[in-house]
């Protein structure tokens, strides 16, 4: 098995790799002005917070990668990040959807992360997080005002919720690596950060008068790297066409 | 301000955006944008008007809430003052000791 802190360093910095890039296809197609660019500033934050997560990983590999190799050199059963993020982005509400439930499971994540035993985990963190309470307070104000407004938008965030629930389970999935370094305390375990998960999913989909599924079912596949969904490959054809054709290729 | 227009009746209102700079004691204006209330005008004005650290705070006005002076009253406004060059302090001696001013 490859070592559990790699393994972790590529779960962060490839969750935030691809919705980055995903929320980064808003760009100039958003309803309005505003959205597009506050969609296309998140991305930015993400791309930054990618950039530190992957260079600690080439870093902690030692095999002389870069952030950007691990980015762009990479293929799809390489990739670690939770099927979620790697969806495609669907009408408006849909992506704000798979934003707020990505933003509430990674503003508890980067909470305790701020106090990893590891001084570089702890610094990313503490940077990342100023700007993850900004995305969760955005999103989460975006599905209030989408699931309490009129009854089309409701109807839509509804089945947006419906169709991304059982994606977000994933999030949370924890195994022999995320023991590893839950001993050392270098990260929680994914599954301790669950209550608080549920806790804010239920105030704000409650306040937005949405009903959260009743399954216990998730998806999975994505962070063991076992199984990505068909759209990752996809994602990827377009996010390394230009490493791949033009090896090497700067600016 | 407020259009009566039938497209512009299904749009957000818009919002004129005011931005304390770093350096600076009082709002500047920097320019409009559409939200849906004041709270989402505050956050728009953050990711449209702050994304370069431009400032360190954000006031919000509803446009047709601003009551504005009329082009056509420039004359009458604003000439009389012209030929005032007296309430210039121009015409002190200011002393060293009080230093700039």
């Amino acid at each position: 098995m490859r070592d559990p802190l790699f393994e972790f360093l590529l779960r962060q910095g490839d969750n935030t790799l691809i919705l980055s890039h995903r929320i980064s296809e808003w760009c100039g197609h958003a309803p309005v002005v505003e959205e597009d660019i506050a969609l296309a500033n998140i991305a930015l934050d993400l791309l930054g917070q990618t950039q530190m997560w992957l260079g600690l990983a080439g870093e902690v590999e030692g095999m002389g990668r870069s952030s950007d190799d691990l980015a762009m050199l990479r293929d799809a059963w390489d990739f670690r990040n939770a099927i979620l993020v790697e969806r495609p982005n669907g009408h408006f509400g849909q992506t704000m959807m798979r934003q707020f439930l990505f933003d509430a499971y990674h503003v508890e994540l980067l909470s305790e992360l701020v106090n990893s035993s590891d001084a570089r985990i702890a610094a990313i963190a503490a940077k990342s997080l100023k700007e993850v309470e900004y995305h969760v307070e955005r999103s989460a104000t975006t599905i209030i005002a989408l699931g309490d407004g009129t009854q089309e938008s409701h109807a839509r965030m509804q089945a947006a919720l419906d169709n991304q629930w059982t994606f977000a389970g994933e999030l949370f999935e924890t195994d022999a690596g995320d023991e590893t370094l839950n001993e050392t305390g270098i990260a929680p375990l994914p599954s301790s950060l669950r209550s608080r998960f549920d806790a804010r999913a239920k105030a704000i989909l409650g306040a937005a008068t949405l009903a959260i599924p009743e399954t216990s079912f998730a998806h999975s596949g994505g962070r063991s790297g076992k199984q990505h969904s068909e759209h990752l490959g996809h994602l990827l054809t377009q996010m390394q066409w230009l490493q791949r054709a033009y090896p090497g290729a700067t600016w | 301000m407020s259009d009566e227009s039938p497209t512009a009746r299904n749009e957000w209102p818009l919002w004129e955006i005011f931005i304390r700079g770093q350096h600076g004691m009082s709002h500047r204006h920097v320019g409009s944008l559409h939200a849906a209330d004041s709270e989402m005008a505050i956050k728009n004005a953050r990711d449209v008007y702050t994304r370069r650290n431009e400032g360190v705070s954000i006031w919000v006005v509803e446009a047709s809430k601003i009551t504005a002076s009329s082009p056509s009253d420039k004359g009458p406004m604003y000439e009389p003052s012209q030929s005032k060059v007296y309430r210039h302090p121009t015409f002190f001696d200011i002393p060293d000791d009080v230093g700039a001013m």
